[in-house]
């Protein structure tokens, strides 16, 4: 059995639960369709624009320049440097990272080690400095004491961890 | 922060442009950037319809609750001293099983619940917010709809063949964010 079944099966499988719960699943889906267009509208503006910042610093070689410069030390530690830029966009910007992913697609085919390995950085870390800000922001705390060491090392390890991930996966 | 990024952006491509001879290939990118962030954005909006309709469907099926209670031995274990029938641990319970379901418009006012019933004043965080801040900070979501998305989008001939991976690295990542936090929580209380 292959990973192409969980999408499908989860999605027959919680339609199947709503109907014996005795949940209107049309009506219900209709309404939380309607909320996730409404946060991608939210989404656009910012993503509008960070995807075209994105497409400039690679179209620019900028993109290149900074993998370039780190390569040595990616080459040290065994990571793909072309994944670098991601590492580094990921806990600034969601819909930057997004568009990032996108072009690093667009340049070396989701289904290449590169691909993957964005892939696996993508769905394995978040938006480190967003959800800080917003939670420690909603109930005023300006001391976060040990929040953003710890939260950074997670990150680092969310980076290492995808490396491992990709070998034991993908070889 | 977003303000020094986006301009960071435009400086650094002028930039590099202008040094490697390749503002024509720059100028390029930008007219032609607008077309691709709205494939980008239709492909996603599409996407995000259809999972966050699932979604709907499992929080008023229960799914989330249920989860949510299926999670106490963990929460016990990283939360030990908060009661387990206080508000606080109610709404954390929530939080984590909305990020679990990628539900993110339902996780973050769970989270900032969360936060405030767990304030006590002042304007230093308490272990207990920094160690949801935290778990915050890192991903949960079990089956990542938007990559899986963008991964067909671009052609991939297995959008899915990443998922085993991406919850191997996810998991691994939340354990070790859990340990460091304990960690340092002990190391601070001396202070």
């Amino acid at each position: 059995m292959g990973a192409e079944w969980i999408v499908p099966g989860f999605g027959a499988l919680i339609v199947f639960w709503g109907m014996l719960r005795g949940v209107p699943v049309f009506e219900e889906f209709c309404l939380g369709a309607k909320e996730g267009l409404r946060a991608a509208v939210r989404l656009m503006p910012a993503l509008c624009a960070l995807v075209i910042g994105v497409r400039m610093l690679s179209a620019s070689g900028a993109i290149d320049l900074l993998s370039g410069l780190l390569a040595p030390l990616c080459a040290l530690l065994g990571f793909p440097s072309e994944a670098v830029p991601l590492f580094l966009l990921r806990p600034f910007s969601g819909s930057g990272s997004l568009a990032l992913v996108q072009e690093l697609f667009r340049r070396f085919s989701p289904d290449s080690q590169v691909g993957r390995l964005a892939s696996i950085l993508m769905g394995s870390s978040e938006t480190t400095f967003y959800a800080t800000t917003v939670y420690f922001g909603a109930v005023g705390k300006h001391k976060t004491r040990y929040a953003l060491p710890a939260a950074i090392l997670s990150d680092l390890a969310a980076a290492g961890f995808s490396l491992l991930a990709l070998r034991i996966f993908f070889g | 922060m977003m303000n020094f990024l986006f301009a960071a952006m435009f400086f650094a491509s002028f930039a590099s442009a202008a040094a490697l001879g390749r503002m024509r290939e720059l100028s390029a990118a930008i007219l032609e950037g607008g077309r691709n962030a709205v494939e980008l954005l239709l492909t996603i909006a599409g996407s995000m319809a259809f999972f966050s309709g699932l979604m709907r469907i499992c929080e008023k099926s229960g799914v989330a609750r249920g989860l949510s209670r299926l999670l106490y031995p963990v929460l016990r274990w990283i939360f030990p001293q908060i009661d387990r029938k206080s508000e606080a641990f109610g709404a954390i319970s929530m939080n984590i099983a909305a990020n679990l379901l990628g539900i993110g418009n339902a996780a973050t006012p769970f989270g900032l619940r969360a936060m405030q019933a767990l304030d006590r004043g002042g304007t230093q965080a308490s272990e207990e917010q920094i160690a949801l801040v935290v778990l915050n900070t890192a991903s949960m979501q079990i089956l990542p709809a938007t990559l899986l998305t963008i991964r067909a989008q671009s052609g991939s001939k297995a959008p899915d063949e990443i998922l085993g991976a991406v919850l191997c690295a996810s998991g691994l990542t939340l354990l070790f964010a859990i340990l460091i936090t304990k960690l340092f929580a002990r190391l601070w209380r001396g202070r």
